[in-house]
């Protein structure tokens, strides 16, 4: 086991938690400023996939195409926001796990039905393919470099958005006091479509962005939605920080695990039962971390609240 | 308004009259699916102790679903291909005996609902629904995995599971079989409603606070609930297994969890028969819309929309009003 | 002297930079009413809830007959025998009003694990039950719907339910909040007769109430007790008059 192995395997961990942590940051900024918890965040996810592939595949420019799936997918929030979203906020948490469920079987099949069911393909742009070399003569894919550089910037710029600007002021507002944001005179509707429609570019932007790693497919959203509920419990809802820490955890422990956990166990085992029990492990590793979570700080790690 | 006790009647005689006909029109199909609406009642009849009673937002019922679906598999695959589940610490031999897989099932889906339930009772609310949905996902990643038992493929049982005195690959025979135990298992949903533990339960869900101040342990309370939940909806992914003669990871697919909710919320929340409606109707949907349009999920979808967004209740909501006081 | 049957020891509670509780010292005695008076914010509610188990001092205990609970959450000093009634109604709303009563005597009993036979047929738990809802003059109404009651006969079934637990202090938050001036005179006969079974620490707004009932008062102003004593020396006290009750007058 070689250490270029190791540092090429954090960077992809690291890729995959930047992509999860895109995810859910828009997640945990719709719970916390709407309480609202959204089932269809993973539909918006796979919308900026379609768009990007659609656009990128006509027009032959993946940029284009990102700014379809961001485009797409906010409009696709807004849209979604304004038809059903808004009647879900003084709802229990039971009708809005339905609605949004009913909104995934919905984008879902229309997607199918518009795209049909095989995959499309989004390929990586020109000049971001091949390897680059690394300090320490170290190979990795420019494309996967560029996707943890482009999250690590939204991060900045959501951080920024937050605590620097007007919009900022009241989301934060709109976190700790409802009824402040109305005496403020703040327009909470419109506030709430943005906050949205942000969270929905936010997971069109990943899904664009995985979407050319992967194949672009109906269904692709939900496991990584599922994932980014991870990253919320691990973290703490309702906080950035704790959702970035989050999917950052969980995006070294599901990459490592799943090549280091065959290998360790090698030591004790015989090779081919290692392979298939350290694989099954792996495959349960978030998760366990998630448990341990809970266990030590049933809030998360950056939660206020139980 | 109809009372609800003649609707869960004429629901019940539905249950009884549909294969009976269609046993003398000698259409199997039916029976088949009648069958398959029976046990995904059951399933539903299970969450309903935890999310109706309880007000436990479970999506991740589909582990227990699935749990059961496994005993099923694999001891019928050993004792298919004559081999031993484990020899270690002691001889478990697989066996094609449907009560000894139904204990098993609900023994297994039982300790992972008490670990489940343990861990997610932590938190409440979102947090709880998050933590369920992750921990079904945990399954369906491991028996995809585990390739020992099929992997993604699943497993595949030649011949349908034995239950003494009975030719269970007759459809009727199999169904009134899944019958009787969704019987049993609402006969127990309902005594527990009424029971001691029933309305300690109804009242965790609605002021936590005030079962605290008499004395009680809410989470104690909702944890049993879960427990007893998991354990039903276990047995029925046995009799699934053994309808379709074939598990895999699918049915411990958040796919799944959904389903058996929907089942509940198109019936009614909390209402005694508001699975089996619910369940009945879905099998309905599932046949008819699938066989009009590849994409019925679309209809499926906008209909729970229009049920969550209008009309709460669910049908039985709908065509009985409001749950009467019970007495 | 007797016993306290309920009793504090300095406890303090702070929230950020405000300090809710400071030092709080008080008892209750077997067969008194203890009022607890302030102004709003004065932090009632803050030291209920560390009587009660729902919040834990910073510093300080907290002593039920003689044991100290401090560490102990609320369901187990419910069981240790100490009652309480709730500012805002929490009573199961779905539920019947015979339900509720029963729901307290099933805590009483400690014995909610029984999944078969009928909770309101259990002869045992009706029969507490149906003796608190007769006390508090909710017999007629045993088969409503709690939603159904009236604000004053929510407060009723709030007393009730504290009563099936046969408790050996009790903690009232507010009782006759929102009760018409008949109400209120009905409760305060009641309250005053109740003590001598279990002595009531009473927080209320009610001043008529108050005075007409309590034997000893205790004034909290900004998270300090700032006096205690009968119902005349608190009349009399010149810092209470300032602090409080001047403002009133």
């Amino acid at each position: 086991m070689s250490l270029l192995l190791l540092i090429e395997q954090v960077l992809n961990g690291l890729q995959f938690g930047i992509m999860l942590f895109l995810m859910a940051a828009g997640l945990t900024l719709i719970f916390g400023v709407m309480g609202l918890i959204n089932l269809a965040h993973g539909s918006l996810y796979m919308v900026g996939a379609f768009c990007a592939a659609a656009v990128a595949a006509a027009t032959g420019s993946f940029l284009l195409g990102l700014v379809a799936a961001l485009a797409g997918a906010a409009i696709a929030g807004a849209l979604v926001e304004l038809v059903v979203i808004r009647r879900l906020y003084d709802k229990d948490h039971l009708d809005q796990v339905l609605a949004t469920f009913a909104l995934i079987l919905i984008f879902s099949e229309g997607t199918r039905w518009i795209f049909g069911s095989f995959p499309l393909f989004l390929n990586v742009p020109e000049f971001l393919s091949g390897p680059v070399t690394l300090p320490g003569g170290i190979e990795y894919p420019l494309y996967r470099l560029t996707l943890i550089v482009v999250g690590l910037l939204v991060a900045l710029g959501l951080w920024l958005l937050i605590s620097r600007t007007r919009l900022g002021v009241q989301i934060r507002a709109g976190e700790n006091d409802r009824e402040m944001i109305a005496a403020l005179g703040i327009d909470i509707a419109k506030l709430y479509t943005i906050v949205f429609a942000l969270g929905a570019a936010l997971a069109g932007l990943a899904g664009a962005l995985v979407g050319a790693i992967q194949s672009v497919q109906v269904g692709m959203g939900e496991p990584v939605l599922i994932l980014a509920f991870v990253v919320i419990v691990i973290g703490g809802i309702g906080s950035i920080k704790g959702a970035l820490v989050g999917a950052i955890l969980v995006g070294l422990t599901d990459t490592l695990g799943g090549i280091f956990l065959p290998e360790l166990l090698k030591l004790v085992l015989d090779p081919s039962t290692a392979t298939s029990v350290g694989s099954s492990l792996a495959s349960m590793a978030i998760y366990i971390l998630m448990a341990a979570v809970l266990i030590l700080r049933p809030a998360g790690l950056f939660g206020a609240r139980a | 308004m109809i009372r609800e006790s003649y609707l869960n009647a004429a629901t019940l005689a539905l249950l009884v009259a549909i294969p009976v006909w269609a046993m003398s029109a000698d259409e199997p199909f039916t029976i088949t699916l009648m069958t398959r609406a029976v046990v995904f009642a059951i399933a539903a009849v299970g969450l309903n102790i935890a999310l109706g009673l309880g007000g436990l937002v479970s999506l991740g019922h589909a582990v227990f679903f699935g749990l059961g679906g496994y005993a099923m598999g694999i001891l019928a695959h050993h004792a298919q291909t004559y081999t031993a589940v484990t020899e270690w610490p002691f001889l478990i031999e697989g066996t094609k005996s449907m009560p000894v897989i139904w204990l098993v099932a609900v023994v297994l889906s039982s300790l992972a609902a008490l670990v489940i339930g343990i861990l997610s009772l932590r938190t409440a609310g979102v947090y709880f629904i998050m933590i369920t949905l992750a921990f079904g996902q945990m399954f369906f990643f491991f028996a995809i995995s585990w390739a020992e038992y099929g992997g993604e493929d699943g497993l595949s049982i030649y011949v349908r599971n034995g239950f003494p005195g009975l030719n269970t690959l007759d459809p009727i025979q199999f169904y009134g079989l899944c019958l009787a135990l969704l019987c049993l298992v609402l006969a127990f949903a309902w005594r527990l409603g009424g029971s001691p533990f029933g309305l300690a339960l109804n009242a965790a869900r609605q002021v936590p606070v005030r079962v605290e101040t008499v004395g009680l342990d809410p989470v104690r309370l909702k944890l049993v609930a879960f427990v007893v939940s998991g354990a039903i909806t276990g047995l029925a992914g046995a009799l699934f297994a053994d309808l379709n003669r074939f598990v895999s990871p699918t049915m411990f697919s958040w796919q799944t969890s959904g389903e058996i909710m929907i089942f509940i919320i198109i019936g009614g929340v909390g209402r005694l028969f508001g699975p089996v409606v619910g369940a009945l109707v879905f099998v309905a949907l599932e046949h008819w819309l699938g066989g009009l349009s590849d994409f019925w999920h679309i209809y499926l979808g906008l209909l729970l929309l229009v049920i969550v967004l209008f009309g709460r209740g669910g049908l039985i909501g709908m065509i009985c009003g409001r749950e009467k006081v019970h007495d | 002297m007797t016993d306290a049957v309920l009793q504090t020891k300095g406890i303090t509670k702070s929230f950020g930079a405000l300090r809710a509780s400071r030092d709080i010292s008080i008892d209750l005695k077997p067969g008194e009413i203890h009022a607890i008076i302030g102004p709003n914010g004065a932090g009632k509610s803050t030291l209920i809830g560390q009587i009660c188990g729902t919040l834990k001092p910073d510093a300080g205990s907290v002593h039920l007959l003689g044991q100290d609970v401090t560490q102990e959450p609320t369901r187990s000093r419910a069981r240790a025998g100490l009652g309480r009634t709730f500012q805002i109604s929490a009573l199961a709303m779905e539920d019947t009003v015979l339900q509720n009563a029963v729901l307290g005597a099933l805590g009483a009993a400690g014995k909610p694990w029984r999944f078969f036979g009928n909770a309101l047929k259990d002869k045992a738990l009706r029969e507490t039950a149906e003796e608190a809802l007769e006390r508090v003059g909710l017999q007629d109404q045993a088969r409503m719907r709690t939603a159904e009651l009236s604000h004053g006969q929510r407060r009723q079934l709030e007393v009730a339910v504290a009563l099936t637990l046969k408790p050996k202090a009790l903690v009232m938050d507010e009782p006759m909040a929102g009760m018409g001036s008949e109400g209120s005179k009905i409760l305060t006969g009641f309250l005053d007769k109740l003590r001598q079974e279990a002595p009531i620490l009473l927080v209320e707004h009610d001043m008529d109430a108050v005075f007409s009932l309590a034997d000893r008062i205790s004034v909290l102003v900004y998270g300090e007790v700032i006096a205690t004593g009968t119902v005349d020396e608190i009349r009399a006290n010149t810092a209470v008059k300032e602090a409080y009750l001047g403002d009133e007058a």
